[in-house]
């Protein structure tokens, strides 16, 4: 009836998941209680859960990112802890059985449910909003989207719980993640989780693809989009060609695990090696669809915070393309040990030189953007300024391991580690943040305080070079990474130095909850009441802040870049007349979607197979119902346009 | 390039257009012509009608018209100005696929070739 699940499957005997899970469940609880008591639901409900808004939408992917940001912190001090107790005759605290659990999640949470959810939220907020239109190409699709990934994070939360999570690292790999090696659930959290969420991230990415291709103002060319689109639609290109890859490759260590067949296996002709490959195929497409949206991010904020357009706004886009597409050839480089031969290193050695040249340009583009311009120290420009300088480090250090002799001797020790924190937390990470503090009072309607963005800042900064410059030492010495115990005292030092960074770093994220709480508590001071708080340059800042459900109420005119610098600059009259504007309805059907992949997922992993039947039929039943309902839209008739715009012209903002 | 143009003139495949295109006689054409390719590759297969060592070459052939019969007839897939869209993201796709499918060959060919002869059970 249950499956493989019983009572077995609670972990009452471990510590610390128990409390860890108590003390989660308990504000889960407080926090429903609250939303309960207050009578909030109904309006949470039709307002956000429904919400087809691609504005709302992403405030919740956001808000997603941080919060699994904190269950994958989490599991980072856990590791760094253990590895600074867990020397000599000391064993840490953390058994290798729970160690190994937790270096998958980490790894697992940090890319798919941390640094994925907040790039495609900034570009959720803000790509519709740049390109001068109403919403994206399918809006009850980008819910489904949402709801997806949810539902993925969800399902990789509840292995704290019930059962347990991969112990094989955040790649998977067969053997170790076949059946032969792992014939619990927790290889099966892991696939039906990200195959979940994968599924919503495909649907992003054709959702946007479609969105930027096809919608946008009028005389908005391609020649005329801010970066940060460039990068988006770069990115989703990136999400539609890698994804499938991703999910294909799922689907068959799925068949070798449930149906016994040999893809990965070394029997019946299977070939293990087949899934690394594919796995990089996707991985390294899927590294650029984390970076190019952060390099969009702080194209907008280079050119913001100086007052100067961009510099070589067209060698930004084609470098951005050349890296779209360059992404797709360098993919060996994260298996040079694994056997193939000297052509074929060299190949992947050379093609990963060479993508590290137009990231090169936009370095020097940001910098003469910088050159000279009246900078603006606020958050998002200090977060720019650590980024260029961190970011060329770890460039650096990527240029060195894609040299395959050097591969050899550092392949899978910490100094990779170090390397791709230091490119994933000063790219993705400070980009997002960057983002966060630039478009904050776009999506409120006031600003973020700024002395506590800065203190956050620091913090990162600080902790991330504390963190990881001692990890490319020990790399050096020869330390490999996910160690549960550390066998030479000289490694120690350093690692001390690397958990401190931890604390710093963890000090920063508290910096950043006492900003968003000193900013609400202060909101009256800092409204943002011209919708346009940074003196910006595009068009995300032609509307008031928060802005309207329909976001324009008369689609703007493109004539240059920078569209709105210009309309600024010429002074445009307000517009007087207004048509009806059509918006969607909002819609269950994400929501309810992704319970029953929920339920359908759980019920897979832990072979209930009746539930799983019922859940996928429900998912089905509830996509036909969706295809078969005819009213989606409803119109906001030209008076009431009129109305909403006269309070905004009123309260100060730009027509 | 001119935006106004660029997007009243572009549409998504599937949309209907002016022109006469997306007429029953095309869409026959395009299934006679489908049809042909499918029973040509059976013949190609169940006969010595080739070389026997080029079958899979004339396979791989009728495949690939296939699926330009599918996007032309089909998918109305054509080489006007407001197909460059589609183009484009067809050329990508194309791209895509050729250098994953080639580049696992290849990587996984040569790891084959350096890896020890195991001995099979």
């Amino acid at each position: 009836m249950f499956g493989k699940l019983s009572w077995a499957a609670i972990p009452f005997h471990e510590p610390i998941p128990l409390i860890s899970t108590a003390v989660v469940a308990a504000i889960m609880l407080v926090a429903l209680a609250v939303v309960t008591a207050k009578g909030w639901w109904p309006y949470l409900w039709r307002e956000w859960l429904k919400s087809v808004d691609h504005k709302r939408i992403g405030v919740m992917y956001v808000t997603l990112g941080f919060v699994m940001l904190l269950r994958g912190f989490a599991d980072a001090l856990m590791m760094r802890s253990q590895q600074a107790f867990a020397v000599g005759s000391s064993q840490g605290y953390l058994p290798p059985e729970h160690y190994n659990q937790v270096f998958s999640a980490h790894g697992t949470i940090m890319i798919f449910f941390v640094a994925m959810p907040l790039v495609i939220g900034l570009m959720n907020f803000v790509v519709p909003l740049q390109l001068g239109v109403r919403d994206v190409a399918f809006p009850v699709l980008n819910s489904v989207s949402f709801w997806l990934t949810a539902a993925g994070a969800l399902l990789v939360n509840m292995s704290l719980v019930i059962g347990n999570f991969a112990r094989t690292g955040w790649m998977g790999y067969p053997p170790l993640s076949g059946l032969a090696f792992s014939p619990d659930v927790g290889v099966d959290y892991y696939l039906w989780s990200l195959q979940i969420s994968g599924l919503g991230t495909l649907f992003t990415g054709v959702n946007f693809v479609t969105t930027i291709l096809k919608l946008r103002a009028p005389g908005m060319t391609y020649f005329r989009m801010p970066v940060f689109c460039w990068t988006a639609l770069a990115a989703n290109l990136l999400i539609v060609a890698a994804f499938p890859i991703l999910t294909a490759t799922f689907l068959m260590l799925l068949l070798d695990r449930y149906l016994g067949m040999h893809f990965f296996t070394n029997e019946a002709g299977g070939n293990q090696m087949m899934y690394v490959n594919l796995f990089w195929a996707w991985g390294h497409p899927e590294v650029y669809v984390l970076i190019l949206p952060a390099f969009g991010v702080f194209s907008e904020v280079a050119a913001t915070f100086s007052g100067k357009p961009l510099f070589s706004y067209r060698s930004m886009v084609l470098a951005t393309l050349a890296i779209c597409v360059l992404s797709f050839m360098v993919w060996l480089h994260h298996f040079f040990t694994m056997g193939a031969g000297a052509n074929v290193n060299a190949f992947f050695g050379i093609m990963s030189a060479i993508i590290a040249v137009p990231t090169g340009v936009k370095v020097f583009n940001w910098l003469f953007t910088l050159f000279r311009g009246r900078i603006v120290f606020a958050t998002p420009m200090l977060f720019l300024i650590g980024f260029i300088v961190t970011f060329v480090i770890g460039g650096m250090t990527g240029v060195l391991l894609a040299v395959p002799p050097i591969n050899f001797v550092l392949h899978n020790s910490v100094f990779l580690v170090a390397h791709f924190h230091n490119v994933i937390i000063a790219g993705t990470v400070f980009g997002a943040l960057a983002g966060y503090n630039y478009w904050f009072p776009k999506a409120f309607g006031f600003t973020l305080d700024d002395r506590l963005g800065q203190c956050s800042f620091w913090c990162w900064l600080i902790g991330f070079y504390l963190a990881f410059m001692p990890l490319y030492v020990l790399g050096l010495m020869g330390m490999t990474r996910r160690l549960q115990h550390i066998a030479d005292p000289s490694w120690r030092p350093w690692l001390l130095v690397a958990g401190a960074g931890a604390i710093v770093i963890f000090c920063g994220i508290l910096c950043q909850i006492a900003q968003l709480y000193v900013s609400i508590r202060t909101r009256e001071r800092r409204r943002d009441v011209t919708g346009d708080p940074w003196n910006g340059r595009t068009l995300e800042w032609a509307t008031s802040s928060p802005p309207p459900a329909y976001n324009f109420a008369v689609l703007p005119k493109v004539e240059t870049i920078d569209a709105f610098w210009e309309m600024k600059r010429r002074r445009r009259r307000p517009a007087t007349a207004y048509e009806a504007i059509e918006v969607p309805h909002n819609s269950a059907t994400g929501i309810v979607i992704s319970f029953f992949a929920v339920v359908a997922g759980f019920a897979l992993i832990w072979h209930i197979w009746w539930l799983a039947i019922a859940g996928l039929l429900a998912a089905a039943a509830t996509v036909v119902a969706f295809g078969w309902s005819d009213e989606r839209e409803h119109r906001i008739p030209a008076a009431e346009v009129a109305r909403m715009e006269r309070t905004r012209v009123r309260l100060g903002g730009s027509a | 390039m001119n935006g106004d143009d660029h997007l009243l003139e572009d549409r998504t495949p599937g949309v209907e257009s002016h022109e006469a295109m997306a007429s029953v006689l095309w869409y026959t054409v395009g299934l006679g012509l489908a049809i042909v390719a499918t029973i040509a590759s059976f013949i190609v297969a169940q006969t010595s009608l080739l070389w026997p060592p080029g079958i899979s070459v004339g396979l791989i052939v009728l495949a690939l018209a296939q699926m330009g019969i599918h996007l032309v007839f089909f998918l109305h897939l054509g080489s006007g100005p407001d197909d460059t869209n589609n183009i484009l993201a067809l050329a990508f796709g194309v791209l895509i696929v050729f250098l994953v499918i080639a580049g696992s060959i290849w990587i996984v060919a040569n790891l084959n070739a350096n890896m020890t002869t195991m001995p099979i059970k």
